[in-house]
C-alpha cells in the first residue's frame, strides 16, 4: 500500500509538472500588464507538486524504515539486520532512491520558489515555473520509465542483501543530501535565468531574487564537498583528502561554476553590469550539476557511486542533458544579442577583478572538465588511460594561482574604476608575504614546489581577507560584508591545510610484532596487541595502538580491518588522533607469514584546516545569505512606511508626492 | 570605448582564457595521462622509464613473495600470453590481493625492468571490476569473477 502511494503521488506530480509547463507558457504569451486566466494554476501546481514529490519520498523513507521486503528496491539495498539509521540513509544509497531524492529536492525548490517569490513580473516568473516544470518533468519519466524505486517482488524476498559497507558510515547521512539539494538549488537559478532572458528581464532587481538561490546552493555544495572529502579521507583508508575522483570532480564543477555565478550575480545586483555572462553562468552551472548527475549515475564510471551499470539508464540521462543544455544555450544564442547592455566599468576595478576570477574558474572548470572526460573519450578509440594528479594538480594551478593573487587586492578596489596607485601598500604587503613566506619555508628545507607557493598564498590571502575591514568601523559594517571576509578567510585557511599536508605529511610504513614500537613525527607508537572483535552486521580484527607523544601519557588507537557478511565486502577503518596541529593516521594491514602485522601510519600537520577552511567558506555564505535577507526585509518594511506616508499626505490632499528612490 | 566593443573585448579574453585552458589541458593530457598496459604490450613496447602507467593482469600462482622487511611485496603479472612482468609494492596490499585474481598496478617501470608499483588496485567487492579489466574476454572476466569473488556463486 505505502508503495502504491508512493508511485500515485509520482505520476501525480508528473501530471502537475505538465499542468506548470503549460499554464506557465500562457504566462509569458500574455501581453503585458494583463494576466492570462489560464497563467493562474502555475503556482498552485508547483507548491502541490512539491508536496506529492515529498510525499513519495516519506513513503520510500518509511519502506526502507520498516525493511519493506517485497519492495525490489528495499529488497536489493537493505537488510533487516542493519542498525537502524543506516536503514534510513540507505534509502539514498542507491540510484532509484538518490534519484528520487533528487527530484524531491527540485520539486521542493521549485514550490519553494513559486511560494514565497513575489518580486519577480508575473511574466518572467511564469517563463521560470514553466521552464522549472519542464525540468521536473524530464527527471520524473526518468524516475518513472526506467528506475521506478516502488517497483514490487512478485514474491518477497525472504532477506535484504544488504547495503555497501562503505556506504554505511554516518557521513552518508548527510554527504549526499547537502550535495543533492546543492545541484538542485542551482536549477532554480537556472530556471530564472532562462526565465529572465525569455522575457528580456536581466536587470538588478532579477538578480536580487536569483542571488539567495544561488547563495545557498553554493553553501550547500561547499558543505556537500568538504563533507564528502573528510568522508573519503577517513572511510577509505588511504589517507588521501582528495583523489581527483570523476565523482569528486563532478561534485567540484558545479561549485566552480556557482562560485563564479554568485560573485557574478553579485556585480549584476549591485552594480547593473554582466548581464549576458550572469546568465551564461546559470545556464552552466546548472548543466554541470546535471552533468554530475549523469557521470555519477549512468554507471559510465566505475566506482563505489556508480550502483547502477545500466546503459538504458545512461542513455535517458545523457538524452536528457542533451536537450536542457542544448535547448538553453540555443535559447542564449538566440535571445543573448537582445539583452540590453549593462553599465561599464574600467579594467581596474573591482567588477574587473571579479570577471578575471570569473575567467579563471571557468579556465580550472574546463581543464577538470577535460580531464574527467578524457578517458570516457579515448575509451572510444580503444585507448585506456586514467588521468590523475600529475595532470589535474599543476593544471589547475596555473589558473588558481593568478587567481588568488587577485582574489587578494580585488576586495580592495573600488567598484567601477580605481587607480592601482590608491593600493600600492597594500599590494607591496601581500607581494612581501607571499615572497617572504616562501623563503621563510625554503631556509628550513626542501619541499615540492606547489605546496611551498600554497603556503605563500595562504598567508597573504589569510591578511588580505581581513584588509577591506582597515579603517571601517567594525559594528558598523554589513553582515554580508563579514561574509565575504570570511569566505575568503576560509580560503585562506583551506589553502594553508592544503599545503602543510603536501608539503610537511610523513609516512611510515613498517611489519611490526606486538610489542615493538615505530616512531613517527614526536609520536612513538607501540602495538600492544590485535584481537578480533565483532560489530551487528560486521567482524573484523583490532589493532590497540598506544600512541606516546614525546613520551607523554599514551593515548589508544584502534585501526579495525573490519569484514562485512551482507554484502561480503572488506573495509579498513583508519584511528584518528586528532591535535591541534595535525593528525595521526593510523591503519592497519595483513599479517605477514611470520606474525609480524602491516601498520601504516602518517602524520599530517594542519590537515583537519582543510574542512575547518571548507567550513569557514560555508558559514561566510550562510552570512551573506542573512545579510542579504535582513537588508531586503528591512528595503520592504521601508517601501511600506514609505507607501503608507504618501498615502496618508495624499489623504491630506495638496502636497506633491516625492517620487520614492530605488 | 563604446559599450559594444567593451562587451567584445570581454568576450575575446574570456574565450582566449577558455581555449587557453582547453589546449593546456589536451596538452599536458597527452603527456601526463597514464596509459594502461596489458603485460603481453609491457613485454613487446615497454614504456619509458619512469613514466607513470598502469599494468593491468593476473596475479600468477606461486610468485607473491614478500621481502624481509614485511611490507614490500613481488610478484608476477600475467595477461593473455606467456609474458610475465615482475612487481614490486610497498604497503598494505588490497584485501582480496590473491594468487590467480585480477589486479591493476599504477606506478612506473623501473631501469631493472621491474614495474614499481605505488598504489594497486583489486576487486572490493563483486560490484567493483576494474574497469580496464573489462577487456580481458569475457570468458577471462567471468572466471574471474567467479573465482576472485567471495559469496559469489558460480
Amino acid at each position: 500500500m505505502i508503495a502504491e502511494i508512493g508511485l500515485a503521488a509520482l505520476w501525480l506530480a508528473a501530471a502537475l509538472a505538465v499542468l506548470q509547463m503549460v499554464s506557465g507558457v500562457f504566462a509569458l504569451r500574455a501581453a503585458e500588464g494583463e494576466i492570462n486566466p489560464l497563467a493562474i494554476y502555475a503556482r498552485p501546481a508547483a507548491v502541490v507538486q512539491a508536496a506529492l514529490a515529498v510525499l513519495a519520498f516519506v513513503m520510500l523513507l518509511y519502506a526502507f524504515a520498516v525493511t519493506d521486503l517485497s519492495i525490489k528496491l528495499v529488497a536489493s539495498n537493505s537488510h533487516s539486520m542493519k542498525p537502524f539509521i543506516y536503514k534510513i540513509t540507505g534509502t539514498w544509497g542507491n540510484h532509484e532512491g538518490s534519484m528520487l531524492l533528487w527530484v524531491g529536492v527540485l520539486a521542493l525548490s521549485g514550490g519553494m520558489l513559486a511560494a514565497f517569490e513575489r518580486r519577480l513580473p508575473e511574466r518572467t516568473m511564469g517563463a521560470t515555473l514553466a521552464v522549472q516544470g519542464f525540468v521536473a518533468l524530464g527527471f520524473y519519466a526518468f524516475l518513472l520509465l526506467s528506475s521506478n524505486p516502488f517497483e514490487r517482488l512478485p514474491v518477497p524476498a525472504a532477506e535484504g542483501s544488504g547495503l555497501n559497507p562503505l556506504l554505511q558510515d554516518i557521513g552518508l547521512a548527510i554527504h549526499p543530501p547537502t550535495l543533492y539539494a546543492g545541484y538542485v538549488g542551482l536549477s532554480v537559478a537556472f530556471s530564472l535565468a532562462m526565465g529572465a532572458l525569455l522575457t528580456r528581464e536581466v536587470n538588478p532587481a532579477f538578480a536580487r531574487v536569483m542571488r539567495p538561490w544561488v547563495l545557498g546552493a553554493w553553501v550547500l555544495l561547499t558543505f556537500g564537498i568538504t563533507a564528502g572529502s573528510y568522508w573519503a579521507y577517513y572511510e577509505l583508508g588511504w589517507g588521501g583528502w582528495w583523489f581527483w575522483d570523476p565523482v569528486e570532480n563532478a561534485s567540484l564543477m558545479p561549485w566552480l561554476a556557482a562560485t563564479a555565478l554568485m560573485h557574478s550575480v553579485s556585480v549584476l545586483a549591485a552594480r547593473d553590469a554582466l548581464r549576458t555572462w550572469t546568465i551564461m553562468l546559470g545556464v552552466l552551472a546548472f548543466s554541470m550539476s546535471m552533468l554530475g548527475t549523469f557521470l555519477v549515475r549512468s554507471g559510465v564510471l566505475t566506482s563505489v557511486h556508480a550502483f547502477a551499470v545500466d546503459p538504458e539508464r545512461g542513455a535517458f540521462i545523457l538524452g536528457l542533458l542533451g536537450l536542457y543544455i542544448g535547448g538553453a544555450f540555443t535559447i542564449f544564442a538566440l535571445r543573448a544579442g537582445a539583452v540590453a547592455e549593462g553599465k561599464r566599468f574600467a579594467v581596474t576595478s573591482r567588477e574587473g577583478a571579479l570577471v578575471f576570477n570569473n575567467v579563471m574558474l571557468s579556465a580550472i572548470l574546463a581543464i577538470v572538465l577535460l580531464g574527467t572526460l578524457y578517458p570516457l573519450l579515448t575509451e572510444a578509440f580503444d585507448v585506456r588511460v586514467s588521468v590523475g594528479p600529475p595532470y589535474f594538480n599543476p593544471a589547475a594551478a596555473i589558473f588558481a594561482i593568478p587567481m588568488f593573487l587577485v582574489m587578494a587586492v580585488g576586495p580592495l578596489l573600488r567598484w567601477r574604476s580605481d587607480k592601482p596607485a590608491r593600493i600600492q601598500f597594500e599590494m607591496l604587503l601581500i607581494a612581501a608575504l607571499v615572497i617572504g613566506v616562501i623563503a621563510l619555508v625554503s631556509f628550513f628545507g626542501s619541499y615540492p614546489f606547489l605546496p611551498l607557493l600554497g603556503l605563500g598564498l595562504a598567508a597573504a590571502l589569510g591578511v588580505a581577507a581581513f584588509l577591506p575591514l582597515r579603517g571601517r568601523k567594525l559594528t558598523r559594517v554589513p553582515v554580508a560584508t563579514w561574509g565575504m571576509v570570511f569566505a575568503h578567510f576560509g580560503v585562506a585557511v583551506a589553502l594553508f591545510g592544503m599545503a602543510c599536508e603536501g608539503a610537511f605529511s610523513q609516512e611510515r610504513l613498517a611489519a611490526v610484532a606486538p610489542g615493538g614500537t615505530e616512531q613517527i613525527g614526536d609520536f612513538a607508537v607501540t602495538l600492544e596487541s590485535v584481537a578480533p572483535v565483532a560489530g551487528p552486521n560486521w567482524t573484523a580484527i583490532e589493532a590497540r595502538l598506544a600512541v606516546r607523544q614525546d613520551g607523554g601519557e599514551p593515548v589508544m588507537l584502534n585501526p579495525q580491518a573490519r569484514s562485512f557478511w551482507s554484502p561480503p565486502q572488506s573495509t579498513s577503518e583508519s584511528a584518528l588522533l586528532t591535535k591541534w596541529n595535525g593528525q595521526l593516521y593510523a591503519v592497519i594491514g595483513n599479517q605477514a607469514e611470520d606474525g609480524r602485522w602491516q601498520i601504516r601510519l602518517w602524520w599530517k600537520p594542519f590537515v583537519t584546516f582543510i574542512w575547518y577552511g571548507g567550513l569557514l567558506i560555508a558559514l561566510g555564505g550562510i552570512l551573506a545569505i542573512a545579510g542579504r535577507v535582513r537588508v531586503d526585509l528591512k528595503r520592504r518594511v521601508a517601501v511600506e512606511k514609505g507607501a503608507q506616508r504618501r498615502a496618508d499626505l495624499d489623504g491630506l490632499g495638496g502636497v506633491p508626492a516625492p517620487v520614492p528612490a530605488e | 570605448m563604446k559599450a559594444k566593443h567593451q562587451r567584445l573585448i570581454l568576450v575575446i579574453i574570456a574565450l582566449l582564457a577558455i581555449v587557453g585552458a582547453g589546449l593546456l589541458a589536451a596538452w599536458s593530457l597527452r603527456n601526463q595521462a597514464n596509459y594502461f598496459y596489458l603485460p603481453e604490450q609491457m613485454a613487446s613496447d615497454p614504456p619509458e622509464v619512469g613514466q607513470a602507467v598502469r599494468l593491468g593482469g593476473m596475479v600468477k600462482a606461486g610468485s607473491i613473495k614478500t621481502m624481509p622487511d614485511g611490507v614490500t611485496v613481488d610478484f608476477m603479472v600475467t595477461g593473455n600470453t606467456a609474458d610475465a612482468i615482475p612487481v614490486r609494492y610497498s604497503g598494505i596490499l588490497p584485501d582480496l590481493f590473491v594468487e590467480n585474481s585480477g589486479v591493476v598496478a599504477e606506478g612506473s617501470l623501473g631501469p631493472d625492468g621491474v614495474f614499481v608499483a605505488t598504489n594497486l588496485l583489486a576487486k572490493h567487492d563483486e560490484n567493483y571490476v576494474p574497469k580496464e579489466l573489462e577487456g580481458m574476454g569475457t570468458e577471462q572476466a567471468a572466471k574471474m569473477a567467479s573465482e576472485t569473488t567471495v559469496g559469489l556463486k558460480p
